[in-house]
């Protein structure tokens, strides 16, 4: 029985206890519907062994729809322990381990794979690519990052969940203030996922540099190709700086050594420093992708080409450059002296510069132009002033002698739920809600889509600003609860309301899609949306090798060429095309390396060594294995096409 | 002979034999910890430079400018971050 305490909860509650049972009886249900349905060889077959970016792509999304309401859940927890003073609904230590969960997951396993899944789908259809440079290698990142943001959702029943914070900070990471397993939870979860990531940016660089579509030069690609070419550089950059710190974090805490300890020649804040080094820049991870879904989708709905294309793609490569330079405005109140405070308070501000052309280079574009308000355009309008709004108060945090003020407030909370919000949720949905005929061949409810879209916006501003003025009234982050005399209690319960109103439009969205799934029309054509970019040249939903004939392109817009200037984009013949294999190798990796994870968490050394030896066997596997790929032979390539309509490309 | 002789690479290699000499005399000369670590430091990177350009061919292929760039981008996000935690942990450090 010594082995299995290991495993118990440091702080239960009933709570936990009823997730522990929920959690059973889903993957029960989970495992009995798919045998009594017969589905398991689908879902291996299908699913499970696919190497094709546009299923990889839709994986990612259920993933992050997944954690996004595990996040979610966790927000709501907090905003009802906080909506009325000296509440007691969930104590201290259960409180920590919500928001550090909240974080971690909204961050790294919510708006991390819906953006790389969105990459994943659209990103080669819009450069006329067949598939990714690395399928194999594709395959095997989504699994890494599948099975650490599994990994890191056990913690919650199994052992603990982290409790120091998204951001971690040593000492109080340490062994010494955290000594449940929690903190190895977060080492090795964001580890595993993190080593995916990285291998999504390599394979992203050399997709979009080496396969792009004849005629499409770099200043060519349309704009969520550009921002998804500019967001895996910063990736490639920025990811090993969090994998050593996690190493090392690692090695402080399982083996003994010093590098993150207040004494023996340790640093604590070294760690602060390396993980905003790698987290400032994550925040552009986000970001960025962002502004790439905005610009297609304004451009499209405002029936007008992109305003400044060279000026859009010149701001973003100036603020990947920028977003490494800024890391230390996240601290300027740990102790640096005035001429470092002012550097880097000088090097933040001057981000918003490209930031604020971008603005006024949507909002030029929009000008003049015959909007449609969809769905999707709702979001991107939304988006423009409050992201804005997010934006200036960001200037104001930027201002270190003025962040003694601010710092660790509520206020500096509103900020940054302002400005990814609006910035990065609701683009991801808008960019859902845009390409969503793409992936499945039939388009979300309008009405029920508008719905949610204003539910989400009024709950936004409702949960979030009142944030702003608690904050500077003196309410700290992170406090599980403050009394009455405080006088924070009715904008909290104000928050509380903003929060369920967003979480109607979460269940609203869902709705939409079973909804949209029995009853939306089937035949809504190849290009629903009249739109620009060459995503929209092919079928919906995408046949297996997205291109019956590779696309030639003379600019940006290349559908819109075709449309209305009279340019032919499929010229050649149809020849044989060269696909890849699937694979079973990068599921079994991802569960090595869950197996890996887990037991290094735990310290059973016999299950590290076991499943890394499984992980060097794949790869030794990987190297000898002889896969050719197969072939689609022209007749089939005819088939497929003459079954989608479209006989004549 | 002349367009066969490879002159730039024997020149490199001259060049690069010369560093390492310098280098070692770190070694063999008495001189203080900070002056050593400086002469190590730079001639380190001018060799590295060296051995990129004329030895892995950097300059020579047709994808010589994404070469160049991703090298120029990495060196300066590698020397931001170095110089920019020196500055916040040790030199601009209060406590």
């Amino acid at each position: 029985m010594e082995f299995f305490e290991r495993f118990a909860i440091p702080h239960p509650s009933p709570l936990i206890y009823a997730s522990m049972v929920a959690i059973g009886l889903v993957s029960i249900a989970i495992i009995v519907g798919i045998t009594y349905f017969k589905k398991w060889g689908y879902l291996w077959n299908e699913w499970l062994t696919t190497v094709d970016h546009k299923k990889i792509g839709i994986m990612y999304i259920i993933s992050a729809l997944l954690m996004l309401f595990r996040g979610g859940a966790d927000a709501i927890m907090m905003r009802l322990q906080t909506a009325v003073p000296e509440n007691s609904f969930l104590d201290a230590q259960h409180y920590n381990e919500v928001f550090t969960t909240h974080g971690v997951v909204m961050i790294m396993f919510m708006a991390m794979p819906f953006i790389i899944g969105l990459m994943n789908f659209i990103v080669p259809l819009q450069i006329g690519a067949r598939d990714v440079a690395f399928p194999r290698l594709n395959a095997i990142s989504f699994w890494l990052f599948f099975f650490g943001a599994m990994l890191f959702n056990l913690s919650f029943v199994v052992g603990g969940s982290p409790d120091a914070g998204w951001t971690n900070y040593y000492p109080l990471a340490s062994n010494e203030f955290s000594p449940s397993v929690g903190v190895n939870y977060y080492n090795w979860a964001l580890q595993i996922s993190g080593i995916g990531t990285l291998m999504t940016g390599i394979n992203f660089i050399a997709t979009i540099l080496k396969m792009r579509a004849p005629g499409m030069k770099l200043m060519k690609m349309p704009m969520f190709t550009w921002a998804s070419l500019l967001t895996n550089v910063i990736i490639v950059f920025a990811f090993p700086v969090l994998t050593i710190a996690l190493v090392m974090g690692t090695f402080d805490r399982q083996f003994g050594t010093h590098f993150f300890t207040s004494m023996n020649g340790g640093m604590d804040m070294m760690w602060a420093n390396l993980f905003w080094v790698w987290g400032h820049p994550e925040v552009y991870i986000l970001i960025l992708p962002a502004f790439g879904i905005y610009s297609e989708i304004i451009s499209t709905f405002s029936q007008r080409n992109l305003y400044g294309y060279k000026s859009m793609v010149w701001s973003m490569v100036l603020i990947s450059l920028f977003s490494f330079t800024v890391w230390l405005h996240h601290f300027f109140t740990m102790g640096q002296n005035a001429f470092t405070n002012s550097i880097f308070s000088i090097t933040t501000i001057a981000i918003a510069i490209p930031t604020g052309i971008k603005i006024f280079n949507w909002l030029l574009t929009m000008r003049k132009g015959k909007i449609r308000f969809t769905v999707p355009m709702l979001y991107s309008i939304a988006f423009i002033p409050l992201f804005t709004i997010g934006g200036a108060t960001g200037v104001m945090l930027g201002m270190a002698s003025a962040d003694y003020q601010y710092h660790n407030t509520m206020f500096l909370v509103a900020h940054f739920h302002n400005v990814i919000i609006p910035g990065v949720v609701f683009a991801v949905l808008a960019g859902f809600t845009y390409w969503w005929p793409k992936m499945f061949g039939f388009m979300l409810n309008e009405k029920i889509g508008k719905w949610a879209f204003w539910f989400l916006s009024i709950g936004f501003c409702l949960a979030f600003f009142p944030m702003y003025i608690t904050g500077l009234n003196g309410q700290a982050r992170r406090m599980y609860t403050y009394s009455e005399a405080t006088g924070f209690g009715p904008l909290n319960l104000l928050s509380f309301f903003g929060a369920g109103l967003m979480a109607i439009a979460f269940v609203l969205i869902v709705y939409n899609v079973y909804y949209s799934f029995r009853h939306s029309p089937r035949n809504v054509g190849d290009d629903p949306w009249n739109a620009r970019s060459l995503e929209w040249a092919t079928h919906n939903p995408v046949p297996e090798y997205n291109f019956a004939v590779a696309p030639e392109v003379k600019s940006s817009e290349a559908l819109w060429d075709q449309k209305k200037h009279g340019h032919k984009l499929f010229n050649k013949e149809y020849e044989e095309i060269h696909m890849p294999n699937k694979s079973g190798v990068p599921f079994i990796m991802g569960v090595l390396f869950f197996i890996f994870g887990f037991s290094f968490i735990f310290a059973i050394w016999l299950g590290v060594i076991l499943s890394a030896i499984g992980i060097f066997a794949c790869m030794i596997y990987r190297t000898f294995e002889q896969d050719h790929g197969f072939h689609i032979s022209v007749k089939e390539i005819k088939e497929t096409e003459e079954k989608f309509g479209g006989a004549d490309k | 002979m002349k367009e066969l002789f490879p002159m730039k690479q024997v020149n490199g290699f001259i060049f690069s034999m010369l560093l390492t000499v310098i280098a070692l005399s770190v070694y063999f000369l008495d001189m203080s910890y900070s002056v050593a670590l400086t002469i190590l430091l730079v001639t380190a990177f001018i060799q590295a430079g060296v051995q990129l350009v004329l030895f892995m061919h950097a300059g020579e292929s047709e994808d010589k400018t994404s070469i160049y760039t991703t090298t120029f981008y990495a060196l300066s996000i590698a020397l931001f971050t170095v110089f920019g935690s020196l500055l916040a942990m040790i030199w601009g450090y209060m406590f």
